[in-house]
């Protein structure tokens, strides 16, 4: 167990260093660009590249926290439906007269406070599992967005607003030049910090956290709120996007976001995985999804691609913490 | 360790496979497209979601009529019925720089964003079947005059449930722009005095999914018992009505009707579930779909009122002012299907 954590202390090793999991992705990731550009005219050009990201970046804002969540060795199915919340009520108070600035504002806190109930349920309710939990939440916030709009869209939005999702600061989206900066954070929070330590051992060992002093139900709270928060960054640049919102967006971004953050090499079991590889997974099947698109293959045939991907990349995984097992008996 | 290694490569590979495997993919598409390099100009059709066998009819009614005239075309539908998933393919139609774009839209205004932008890069943009606001398109392909579809629908209702009861209309989803201007027209029509006996109680969504259809069907029947008429203007939610009344042998006691594809009700106007019901040709609104992208993209027509242009085997049409504000060219009127022409047609579509 304990290899996992103190893998930072080992002398550095360039065998073990290219060997490791986001080296793969990246390899990959390189291969994609390489077979979509062979295959389509139309891929290699800056313009794709740069608005390429634009149709997939909304749920990776998702993946950052969703990652954080998985290293705890927990689950969070409720993120879809706290960002089709968000939106919803972001549409709502826009439409009654509360000028834009403020709406987002609420609607950010809104989704923060959806994320928080999460938490609090969780380290009230112990004995039921995380999955449980956030299943029912991911119905209840969903079905209060049904209850709000019920078979409605709501938008109106001015003009401005669309900039989130569309605009450009210079040659890069402005979503982009967001995601960026959320990553970085992230990945400062999850490598240099003792908030992020503390995210590893619980992953690893729940029981000695807590014996050691750790307050393991204030971490818990503490990424359920982000989680929240991030959700509904997702929503503000999803109603951006559409410049209008239905009960009904955000549908199975849940299960997206798990998905990118397991072939970034986080184990659902717990306790490992780095915020380079849920990343470049984000790039990988956004633009595997965008490759394909521009050949024109069909949307069944695309699923099954990315499923194929994702079943693979488990597997290769899996073959590497069964290897690192046998290796500690 | 090196088992270790042997393993991993193994997995590698069988990765790198799959990533392989996409041209393959690729590749087959391409063929099973007609030779996509073949002309110069390239037009594209974007439908509400795969699997829709009234969409896969208007799609190849569209890639016969642009290949007719010597282009190529390319038919897009997303997996799921939502307009992200539409955005996201015309990003990518935008990208191949494609001459036209015709549109089915999953939501009225969600797509302005995208179309806009298509349109700055000179892209012609318009609509079928389910349009888009008017801001964000040039004209709208129109099955029928709407105003007609709904007056028909409710005087089969009239004439089935006998000028008197409760009658329930279900729908695709509550975006589907279509849907809700037939549901428009069919509510003023039943304000006249003629049918003041007729009750709607219920717009029911089955969000063109055959699951959710069923379900809403069978909600209708338990929260309504004295029903005795479903409308169902969308060839899912039709069929899906048509297997429940049949499962529970309803014939004779809920009549249904709206609008259907002959191949998938012929079952049900056989055996009474539903006596008869209306619907164009599929085929033909891709086809006149066709030849609106080629005028558009040679300058033939703006997509003003008053436009004419030639649509190969349907003759000549003009581009008529929509209720919606913008512009519209119309097929014509609904035709109607019963036991006495379903078995010669449901062979055709």
């Amino acid at each position: 167990m304990g290899e996992r954590i103190l893998r930072i202390d080992k002398p550095w090793n360039w065998k073990q260093f290219f060997l490791q999991w986001e080296w793969l992705l990246f390899g990959i990731f390189i291969l994609i660009h390489i077979i979509n550009s062979f295959l389509s005219p139309y891929y290699l050009n800056i313009d794709t590249f740069l608005s390429a990201p634009m149709n997939f970046l909304d749920k990776a804002f998702i993946v950052l926290p969703m990652m954080l969540i998985i290293i705890l060795g927990n689950i969070d199915i409720s993120v879809g439906s706290i960002a089709a919340f968000a939106s919803v009520m972001l549409a709502l108070m826009f439409n009654s007269g509360v000028p834009l600035p403020w709406a987002l504002g609420a609607s950010l806190i809104i989704a923060t406070l959806c994320g928080g109930i999460n938490g609090f349920l969780q380290v009230q309710f112990k004995e039921l599992p995380a999955m449980i939990i956030t299943l029912a939440t991911m119905i209840i916030f969903r079905g209060i967005a049904y209850i709000i709009l019920e078979d409605r869209a709501a938008g109106g939005f001015p003009a401005w607003f669309s900039f989130f999702a569309w605009g450009y600061v210079g040659p890069f989206p402005f979503m982009l030049i967001v995601f960026v900066i959320a990553a970085g954070i992230f990945g400062f929070l999850l490598h240099k910090t003792g908030f992020g330590r503390k995210i590893y051992g619980m992953g690893s060992n729940l029981l000695a956290c807590k014996y050691s002093g750790i307050k393991t139900d204030r971490i818990i709270i503490m990424v359920s709120l982000l989680t929240g928060f991030m959700s509904g960054i997702t929503a503000v640049f999803l109603t951006s996007r559409m410049g209008s919102t239905r009960p009904n967006v955000a549908l199975g971004y849940e299960l997206d976001v798990i998905a990118m953050v397991v072939l970034g090499g986080v184990s659902t079991s717990g306790g490992t995985g780095r915020i380079a590889g849920p990343i470049l997974a984000v790039f990988i099947i956004g633009f595997l999804n965008y490759g394909l698109g521009l050949m024109n293959i069909s949307a069944q045939i695309i699923l099954i691609v990315l499923g194929l991907l994702l079943v693979l990349s488990v597997l290769a995984m899996n073959v590497r913490i069964t290897k690192k097992g046998k290796k500690s008996v | 360790m090196m088992k270790h290694m042997t393993k991993k490569g193994m997995v590698l590979s069988l990765i790198m496979a799959v990533v392989g495997s996409m041209g393959v993919f690729a590749s087959g598409n391409q063929s099973s497209g007609g030779g996509a390099q073949g002309g110069g100009e390239r037009h594209a059709i974007v439908f509400k979601s795969t699997g829709n066998p009234y969409g896969e009819r208007m799609m190849s009614g569209f890639e016969a009529g642009i290949k007719e005239q010597g282009f190529t075309s390319i038919t897009r539908a997303p997996d799921l019925p939502t307009a992200e998933a539409q955005i996201q393919i015309i990003d990518q139609l935008i990208a191949q720089r494609v001459s036209s774009i015709c549109i089915a839209g999953n939501d009225f205004d969600a797509l302005q964003p995208v179309l806009t932008r298509a349109k700055n890069q000179g892209v012609k943009v318009y609509s079928l079947d389910s349009a888009v606001n008017p801001a964000s398109r040039l004209t709208h392909v129109n099955q029928a005059d709407s105003e007609k579809i709904g007056q028909t629908l409710i005087e089969a209702a009239y004439d089935l449930t006998g000028g008197d009861g409760e009658i329930a209309i279900l729908s695709a989803t509550s975006q589907a722009s279509n849907q809700n201007i037939w549901i428009d027209y069919m509510k003023k029509e039943l304000e006249k005095p003629k049918y003041a006996q007729l009750t709607l109680v219920k717009v029911a969504y089955g969000d063109d999914l055959r699951d959710k259809s069923v379900s809403e069907t069978e909600g209708l029947l338990l929260s309504y018992p004295n029903l005795k008429c479903i409308i169902a203007p969308t060839t899912v939610g039709i069929a899906a009505a048509g297997k429940v009344l049949s499962d529970r042998g309803l014939q004779g006691q809920v009549f249904l009707t709206g609008l259907g594809l002959p191949s998938e009700m012929a079952e049900y106007i056989d055996n009474g579930a539903c006596p008869y019901m209306y619907l164009w040709n599929p085929i033909d609104v891709g086809y006149l779909a066709a030849y609106v992208g080629t005028a558009l993209t040679n300058g033939k027509i703006a997509g003003k009122p008053g436009d004419q242009f030639p649509a190969g085997r349907l003759g000549t049409y003009t581009v008529t002012q929509a209720p919606d504000g913008g512009t519209e060219v119309l097929l014509g009127p609904p035709f109607k299907f019963d036991k006495a022409n379903i078995n010669e047609w449901k062979a055709v579509y």
